[in-house]
């Protein structure tokens, strides 16, 4: 089992209001799963992503990621995990605007301490998979959205993470573009990748073998795709 | 992550922001600035008055009877009531103190009067009566001709060496070696000529005349104070020296036990330790206020650090996310931190530089940087952008990750 969610809640509390996001989450995950998460807005679906990836813990639960017990990490530790287990896709990029396309996939790498040359190969490899062989130098500015998706796609891949999460990744894209975006998870997920993807559209969730259904924090429905 | 790609990130970070960034600068630019000028201005001052001063050989030192530099005017009479130093007291040192290798006497006059046919020169010669160890215990040379010999003093002969002023002044168009110059009456003929020196405080150092020392006794009597000069052997042997020559001439003049020497001794140095007294202060001074306008710079990095993390909020939130782990978010901002203030320094070095140059090219002072200040001035910018960035790049490190993501 790659991911174990098991009663996963997340609480925010803003001033003396408590705001329940998540209300007792459970979720398996198998490697090579292609899993699409929808729900309305508000039902908690950034908020599971963002805990699956390390960016934010639980109030309270244990989340087991490849065995290990993610819930009683310490910041450094949640960092390496961030590093080398998991790639992560921003619906708006999260992109270093002053930077190539080719140092913003370099990125994860420069703090594993792989060295600069085998880095910039890495990185181009992962570019040329993304079909952005010849933007590598442009800034993302230089560059349009469905473009700049790829090159954080290619930066979330680069380190061979176990699973490549994606939050809304065409969210900010035409249908068109959003189409090829997808046309590369389903590359990705053919060649061995974890993918979980949260997306609005129902027919980007048919993409994937499997989707859940949020609402109000807590799994609706959670149904195999064919 | 390496240290290559902090400082490369570091530089880029200036880049983005060079008027920002040079306007916090300033304040390390104007301490830097400050502290260089100020040493070169100083250390020139030094060596210039040292070259000026300089006026006894290398390893020598002089005995005489008053202090080079007499700062309270109730003090005259106490060295005025000094008993005279004698030929004797040269003797006696040449004769006990073994460290030295050449001791010699010499006896002045600060107004002598030359003439040469219907030439005369003003009355402000400096005459020296002198023994043969005078041309090198006073870091002379001859240019032409020779030096005033043994056998000269011995058989009192009425020989002179004149200097270069006197020579332009009594011998315009003839050659002075051989002919015959009179002072007091007297005549002396010129078997040499002193290699020019140039001034010292504006003053010139070639209007002066030397001969046998008894010829000046015989001008002038008996009853003056005369200067001792001592070479030690080797530059090594000079405290020897100094030592052995206090010894004989407190035991010549009776100084009892306990009692001050009633004579003094002066070397090249005892000028420039009197400099080096006063501009003590004077750089204590100049480093006070260099060190509280890098404190104000220090004060302004932080500032702009601060502003520069909250900027860039975004960006922590996304080195974050792809695996940056505190310590390198910390050592991101601090050695931007350190490189901008290092930046500030060079800037201020090359400044300071700068005005060095300018003062050794518009002025007489041979202004110039010693290496250490350099080197010193850059550790203590790193030191204040390590100081003052450790508090903006603790909270860069602090971020959560989520929080600095959707920070807008
Ligand atoms: N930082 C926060 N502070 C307070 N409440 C928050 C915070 N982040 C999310 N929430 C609340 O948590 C709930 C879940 O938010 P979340 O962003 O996970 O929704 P979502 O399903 O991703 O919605 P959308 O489809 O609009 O992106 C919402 O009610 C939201 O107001
Ligand atoms: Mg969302």
């Amino acid at each position: 089992m790659l991911i174990k969610l098991e009663k996963i809640e997340k609480i925010y509390e803003i001033g003396t209001v408590q705001v329940p996001a998540l209300r007792g989450i459970n979720l398996n995950v198998e490697k090579n799963e292609y899993i699409a998460i929808m729900g309305p807005s508000g039902s908690g679906k950034s908020t599971l992503m963002n805990i699956i990836g390390c960016l934010d813990t639980p109030s309270s639960g244990d989340y087991l990621l490849n065995q290990h017990n993610v819930s009683t990490m310490d910041d450094d530790q949640l960092a390496e995990i961030r590093n080398r287990e998991i790639g992560f896709v921003f619906q708006t990029f999260n992109l270093l605007p002053r930077a190539s396309a080719l140092h913003n996939v370099e990125l994860p790498m420069i703090y594993n301490g792989t060295p600069a040359a085998g880095r910039r190969k890495m990185a181009e490899e992962a570019l040329e998979k993304v079909g952005l062989a010849d933007r590598m130098h442009h800034k993302p500015n230089e560059l349009s959205g469905g473009q700049r998706q790829r090159v954080a796609i290619a930066r979330a891949l680069v380190n061979r993470p176990s699973i490549i999460l994606a939050d809304e990744p065409t969210g900010n894209l035409d249908s068109r573009t959003g189409d090829e975006i997808m046309e590369i998870f389903e590359g990705l997920h053919e060649q061995g990748n974890t993918i979980i993807l949260v997306t609005h559209e129902e027919y980007i969730a048919e993409h994937s073998n499997r989707i859940i259904r949020l609402r109000d924090g807590m799994v609706e429905r959670d149904e195999s795709v064919h | 992550m390496v240290l290559t790609d902090t400082f490369h990130l570091a530089l880029s970070a200036f880049r983005s922001n060079k008027m920002r960034s040079l306007l916090t600068l300033l304040g390390i630019i104007i301490g830097v600035m400050t502290i260089i000028a100020m040493q070169s201005l100083i250390t020139g001052l030094r060596k210039s008055i040292n070259e000026q001063v300089s006026s006894l050989g290398s390893s020598v030192f002089q005995v005489q009877k008053f202090p080079a530099i007499n700062m309270g005017p109730h003090d005259h009479d106490k060295y005025r009531n000094r008993k005279d130093i004698t030929y004797a007291d040269a003797l006696a040192v040449r004769e006990r103190v073994t460290a030295a290798k050449a001791v010699g006497a010499e006896v002045w006059n600060w107004g002598a009067e030359l003439r040469y046919k219907d030439r005369k020169t003003l009355p402000n010669i400096q005459l020296a009566g002198v023994t043969p160890e005078f041309l090198e215990n006073n870091g002379l040379e001859i240019a032409e001709g020779r030096f005033i010999t043994a056998e000269d003093v011995d058989l009192n002969v009425a020989v002179t060496v004149i200097g270069a002023d006197v020579v332009d002044k009594l011998f315009p168009f003839e050659d002075p070696l051989g002919k015959d110059i009179k002072l007091m009456g007297r005549r002396f003929e010129v078997v040499g000529i002193f290699e020019k020196k140039g001034s010292a405080f504006g003053q010139s150092q070639d209007n002066r005349i030397a001969i046998p020392f008894f010829q000046f006794t015989r001008l002038y009597g008996k009853e003056r104070s005369i200067n001792i000069t001592v070479q030690a052997a080797t530059p090594a042997l000079v405290e020897t020296a100094t030592e052995q020559t206090i010894g004989v001439m407190r035991t010549q003049r009776k100084v009892k036990p306990g009692i001050e020497n009633d004579f003094e001794i002066y070397s090249n140095e005892t000028i420039t330790g009197f400099f080096d007294n006063i501009t003590k202060y004077v750089r204590i001074v100049a480093i006070a206020i260099a060190s509280i306008s890098l404190l104000v710079a220090g004060v302004g990095i932080m500032n702009i650090m601060l502003v520069s993390v909250t900027e860039r909020t975004r960006e922590i939130g996304i080195r974050k996310s792809v695996g940056a782990k505190r310590s390198d978010i910390l050592w991101q901002f601090l050695i931007e931190a350190i490189v901008l203030s290092e930046l500030g320094g060079l800037i201020g070095i090359m400044l300071g530089l700068g005005i060095g140059k300018l003062v050794d090219a518009l002025t007489p002072i041979p202004a110039a940087v010693p290496v250490w200040t350099v080197f010193l001035g850059l550790i203590f910018c790193s030191f204040v952008g390590l100081v003052f960035g450790v508090y903006p790049a603790l909270k860069a490190a602090r971020m959560d990750p989520i929080t600095a993501l959707r920070y807008e």
